[in-house]
């Protein structure tokens, strides 16, 4: 079995991803219609789209700083400076968005460390902020996202980390030699968005064949034109299906 | 009958894994005491369509005669793409989807779902709706335990078990049809409250669903628990000490039945749970016995909670007041059975042009969710049930990740029966009690 990732590049463009400036547009090749339907024709333009691209200032309030504090303590003003380019705090929760060569130390003190003590990883996924509208996309910009769930069950907290990283180099480095619960995780995140997770004991797909091509959460990845097994047939990308022009 | 002589059907070959003996019958003093000498590794494939292993799950087992060295799983054969789906549907529509993940606790799929979207609007749903959304989920939190102690029975060979769990799981359905019109894929649940208000005397169904429960549940004591064959397949099968649980991050009935007590209705409330009287059931054995015993009394709070939430049943809204979230209708049971309300039809078909095009711009467009993301986890019959959602400011969420507990504690499969018995494995699995809906998505 083999997925479309296989197909030419011309093919594989022609997703609902297709459209500049980093505004996305449509199925059905609706274009200057009221389409409704939710599923096409709808040009959403937020500033920044889905990436926020600020940091918020100290003090972050409630045990925020408490954490942060603690994790400067942990890990050292100079590291955490280098590792931690820009916190985000938003909707009563606070994101570190981390540099990926420090990703590891930082996960360490955060699990290890008596006033961190993140002793469950929650959760470890990813987001491809491609497209997402607004100034932020463009080329060259880190669109694949890394995102963990960390979970104090010492202090009842939880905080969540975020790596970016290019297509062009998808290499984070695995955190399941701390947390070994990252191992599914970080194959399904592999499987689903490509991202290479260094020493990681195996990383396979696991949700999808193992011969599989492409990488299917990712935001460019065609939608229908997946060749069937039975017939010969293939069904096409549900934009080039029909037109309403 | 015994073979002396030279046998060609018992032939034996150099092969670059060692000498391969093709065995038929009666030839056993040929092939016994030949060299057997700790070389039989046995490579057995289970599943994914396995009676026992507790849906489309493939295990990978490696045998030293019936102990287990290691043992692999292997899943996805149930991966339906949701979370991509999720990202070309609206915001309410998405409710649909991610009930059928896990699909034996749908009511919480839905919830914590619903919850995320609500907290990236910035909203909070009326107190009624709460309400109805917290006795719902401990309806289906007993459902969704009387099917893991069935299946599990039924692959332990507890067959009884089997019948009586989804004997008393079709009155918990029975119950939650009533309410929200299906038995299982609800979609009740939804961004701003719940689909329609409860139906009249549908409370009535509850307390006499309230007053039967108590009974049956003591029932599986007695068929069950003091029963000498059930707990030796469960007692000391599947251990996993808290150390192991943490660092797989196993949650739900595998941890507590480790002596922790985590659980997120209680250490991180949500919907007003800290105002429930209930207990947080542990057991200290670490093994399937205990988590039997966990979700056994586990059943029973949840009842508690379920009559709590129904005295304190307030007459108001179940749908925030806001009509730019809010579903523009309300739907009503017709001559058909479900349908939409004809006051509604005829008030945005007769009278009301804005009503009609208010009803269309929200049905098939939807509303917009300011850009952002959020996780929130409830404490699902299983664990911690988490949905990563982010919304670019769209009609439609930009990603939907959800952690299933389901996916998380299956890890905990090769630490738990690695060095047991092969009949072990089939226990300890079915002590974590596996959705692969919820596993593969």
């Amino acid at each position: 079995m083999t997925g479309p990732g296989d197909r030419s590049g011309a093919d594989a463009s022609r997703g609902a991803s297709a459209g500049g400036g980093g505004f996305r547009k449509g199925a059905f090749g609706v274009s200057g219609s009221g389409d409704t339907s939710g599923f096409g024709g709808l040009v959403r333009v937020e500033p920044g789209g889905a990436v926020a691209l600020h940091s918020t200032d100290r003090p972050y309030g409630g045990w925020f700083d408490e954490v942060t504090d603690a994790l400067i303590d942990a890990v050292g003003a100079a590291t955490y400076a280098a590792a931690v380019p820009r916190v985000l705090v938003d909707r009563g929760e606070i994101t570190y968005f981390v540099a990926r060569e420090h990703l590891l130390t930082l996960v360490q003190a955060l699990r290890d460390d008596d006033a961190l003590r993140f002793e469950l990883c929650s959760s470890v996924s990813g987001v491809d902020y491609l497209d997402s509208g607004g100034p932020a996309a463009s080329d060259g910009r880190p669109r694949l996202h890394v995102v963990y769930h960390l979970t104090s069950m010492t202090y009842r907290r939880r905080i969540r980390l975020e790596v970016a990283v290019t297509v062009e180099d998808p290499h984070v480095p695995s955190v399941s030699s701390v947390y070994p619960t990252a191992d599914w995780h970080e194959r399904e995140t592999h499987d689903m968005f490509g991202i290479v997770f260094d020493g990681h004991p195996a990383l396979t797909r696991i949700l999808m064949p193992d011969d599989w091509d492409g990488f299917p959460q990712r935001k460019d990845y065609p939608l229908g034109g997946v060749p069937v097994e039975y017939h010969d047939a293939t069904i096409p990308p549900p934009d080039t299906r029909r037109s309403y022009r | 009958m015994t073979t002396t002589g030279y046998d060609p059907y018992a032939g034996s070959r150099q092969t670059t894994e060692g000498r391969v003996y093709t065995v038929t019958g009666g030839d056993w003093d040929q092939t016994l005491g030949v060299d057997h000498s700790g070389e039989e590794r046995l490579v057995v494939n289970m599943g994914p369509q396995h009676p026992s292993t507790h849906g489309v799950l493939r295990l990978v087992l490696d045998l030293e005669g019936e102990t287990v060295t290691k043992a692999r799983v292997v899943i996805g054969y149930l991966h339906t793409g949701i979370e991509k789906n999720v990202e070309y549907r609206n915001w309410t529509q998405g409710t649909t989807f991610v009930t059928r993940m896990d699909y034996l606790a749908p009511l919480y799929n839905e919830a914590a779902y619903c919850m995320a979207v609500e907290k990236l609007l910035g909203i909070e749903v009326p107190q009624r709706a709460q309400t109805i959304r917290v006795m719902v989920m401990e309806i289906n939190r007993i459902a969704s335990h009387l099917v893991g102690l069935a299946t599990g029975g039924m692959e332990l060979g507890a067959l009884t078990g089997m019948t009586n769990g989804f004997r008393e799981r079709e009155l918990c359905l029975d119950v939650l049809e009533e309410i929200t019109g299906l038995r299982m894929n609800h979609a009740y649940i939804r961004p701003g409250g719940v689909a329609q208000d409860l139906p009249a005397g549908v409370e009535d169904s509850i307390r006499e669903w309230l007053a039967i429960m108590p009974e049956r549940l003591a029932g599986y004591h007695k068929l069950l628990t003091g029963q000498p064959i059930w707990q030796r397949r469960l007692k000391d099968v599947g251990y996993l000490d808290v150390t192991g649980c943490l660092a797989l991050g196993v949650t739900g009935p595998v941890l507590r039945a480790a002596g922790l007590p985590w659980d997120l209705r209680k250490v991180d409330p949500y919907l007003g749970y800290e105002t429930y009287d209930f207990e947080v059931p542990t057991a200290d054995t670490s093994d399937a016995w205990g988590r039997f015993l966990v979700r056994m009394a586990e059943m029973t709070e949840s009842l508690k909670i379920v009559e709590q939430a129904l005295d304190r049943l307030e007459p108001g809204p179940v749908m925030v007041e806001d009509r730019k979230i809010a579903w523009p209708a309300q739907l009503s049971l017709g001559a058909d059975g479900m349908g939409q309300s004809l006051d509604h039809v005829r008030h945005i078909m007769g009278t009301s042009m804005e009503a009609l095009i208010h009803h269309f711009k929200l049905v098939t467009e939807g509303f917009r969710v300011p850009a952002g993301q959020v996780y929130v986890p409830v404490e699902s019959p299983r664990g911690e049930l988490g949905y990563h959602v982010v919304s670019d400011g769209g009609t439609r969420p930009f990603r939907v990740h959800v952690r299933d507990p389901s996916f998380v504690n299956l890890q905990a499969t090769a630490a738990m029966s690695e060095g047991g018995m092969i009949a072990d494995v089939i226990a300890a699995i079915a002590s974590i009690d596996p959705v692969m809906g919820g596993v593969d998505r």
